[in-house]
């Protein structure tokens, strides 16, 4: 890999649910290195099912690359451990009993030996700033630590590149202000699926905008927020 | 709503807590075996039994009244047990009259009734020292490497975890269902309804649970996946043996051993 490979290549997606609705009418998308990018658009404009395809839970084939490597089956170990999925529910992504198994299953099930998965748990808690609660219960969590601890579960994997869908929905102000700061700190390549327009407009310099499965706007923020026929247009607001 | 059914754990810092879970389920199993295998009347095996239980608890600083009222959970059990007083043959102790039936409680009957109940208050005192005494992780990771087929740790690990969940979701339908039955303008059936209704609505309660529990079960593979699980579940081992674990483990192994050879003297 150059330094001029991307390290997310979307390159005209198409997919249909089985039931024969086409969530995606080919979308094409490029990521550099170190680019913090956010992706907004109505509920069902398929961003979630963009987000499935970026570490082949949706297989999107050659249509896929992450740092040039497509995503087809044989590679999929590998992508997986380049790619941090962040579900939308915590409580879905915390599916261990405790904390500390939680954040180690990546590692783990990426082969790496005890130690170095132990060392990964540490830094990863630490990053989002969760060190004391490796031995604590996931269920017994609030919902602003539970998603921070989400997110240490794929930091743990050392990603290239950490996607979100939706972070700071249902957050009360202070858990939104505490992901807002940690997602500016990180630093990470990131796509960040949101509703959230002021977090858009404070944290991602870059924006795409999705409508009915296709990339309808991708440039700027700060341009971009400033045309409010385009906003109006796909049910947005600018902040 | 909250559910703590699972969660049992007294947090102490005694010896018998920070013993491995390995050790402390394996004693956990003999001892409930072993108790089983107690003949009818053993009385000084169930002294000495009992002896053991009140050193156990004593060690791990769980208070005897608070174990009593746990251990009352066997009664509802025990209930199945107390036809043995007059099915079994033996010399009758007295006569009663129950409309059309005789009843005649015989010695024999009551032996075994008896032992019966200490058996089992016995071995449940011991099962809830082990939940009070373990963090349920640690015992799931303890069953995990004692062999315990991984199909099901996995299962009683997903149940531990999500078991809450559903409590929660359950809680919420429950509300949502209040909050729109109210009484009628009469003012008359304050729950909503006829019987047949709120059954109605309870079909659909259950079938919306189970609904939200099958498409959460996709969310949660489809999490698993992501991070690179491929059909085998790994966990790591945060136990290990101590000289400690093993002799404290190899004094439990004895002393149920001197039980039994006490029941057969
Ligand atoms: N499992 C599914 N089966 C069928 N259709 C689905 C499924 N998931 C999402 N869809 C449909 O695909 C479209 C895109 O959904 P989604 O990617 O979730 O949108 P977004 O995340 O932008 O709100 C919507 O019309 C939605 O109804
Ligand atoms: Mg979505």
């Amino acid at each position: 890999m150059n330094e001029t490979t991307p390290t997310l290549l979307v390159n005209d997606l198409r997919f249909s649910y089985p039931d024969g609705h086409q969530a995606l009418n080919g979308v094409d998308v490029v990521i550099r290195r170190g680019e913090k990018v956010a992706l907004v658009g109505p509920n069902g404009a398929g961003k979630s099912t963009l987000i499935l395809h970026l570490n082949g839970i949706l297989n999107g084939g050659e249509q896929v690359q992450i740092a040039g490597m497509p995503t087809t089956r044989k590679n999929l170990p590998q992508i997986r451990a380049k790619v941090g999925l962040v579900f939308q529910n915590p409580d879905d992504q915390l599916f261990s009993p405790t904390v500390f198994e939680d954040v180690a299953f990546g590692p783990l099930h990426m082969g790496l030996p005890e130690d170095e998965v132990r060392r990964r748990v540490g830094y990863a808690l630490a990053q989002v700033g969760m060190g004391d609660f490796a031995g604590r219960l996931s269920h017994h969590l609030s919902i602003g630590q539970k998603k921070r601890i989400a997110i240490a579960t794929v930091l743990s994997m050392d990603p290239e590149i950490l996607v979100l869908d939706e972070p700071s929905a249902g957050l009360d102000p202070r858990a939104r202000r505490a992901l807002i700061n940690l997602l500016d700190e990180l630093p990470l390549t990131m796509l960040v699926s949101t509703h959230d327009m002021l977090m858009v407009r404070e944290l991602f310099p870059r924006m795409i905008i999705m409508d009915e499965g296709r990339v309808v706007a991708d440039g700027k923020t700060a341009v971009l927020l400033e045309d409010t026929t385009l906003l109006e247009s796909h049910g947005l607001e600018k902040p | 709503m909250h559910v703590n059914t699972f969660d049992r754990y007294e947090s102490r810092q005694s010896a018998i807590h920070q013993l491995d879970p390995r050790v402390k389920v394996v004693v956990t199993v003999l001892f409930i075996v072993a108790n089983a295998l107690l003949p009818d009347g053993a009385w000084l095996a169930f002294l000495a039994a009992w002896a053991l239980l009140l050193f156990v608890s004593g060690a791990a600083q769980i208070g005897l009244g608070w174990l009593l009222k746990r251990s009352l959970i066997v009664g509802p059990f025990l209930l199945a047990a107390v036809t043995v007083v007059f099915t079994l043959p033996g010399n009758g102790l007295a006569q009663w009259q129950l409309g059309p039936w005789t009843l005649v409680p015989t010695d024999a009957g009551l032996l075994r009734f008896v032992s019966i109940f200490i058996r089992s208050w016995l071995s449940v005192q011991m099962a809830i020292l082990l939940t009070a005494t373990t963090q349920f992780p640690d015992l799931i990771h303890a069953l995990h490497h004692l062999r315990v087929p991984n199909v099901l740790v996995s299962i009683i690990s997903f149940m531990y975890r999500y078991l809450f969940e559903l409590a929660n979701e359950a809680g919420r339908l429950l509300r949502a269902r209040e909050s729109r039955s109210a009484a009628g303008v009469n003012g008359r059936s304050s729950s909503g309804g006829s019987l047949f209704w709120r059954a109605k609505i309870a079909g659909h309660m259950v079938g919306q649970l189970l609904l939200r529990s099958f498409e959460r079960s996709d969310r949660v593979y489809n999490a698993m996946v992501a991070r690179g699980y491929n059909g085998r579940l790994l966990t790591m081992n945060p136990h290990h043996m101590k000289s400690s674990d093993w002799q404290l483990g190899g004094v439990g192994v004895v002393a149920i051993l001197l039980i039994q050879l006490v029941a057969r003297l």
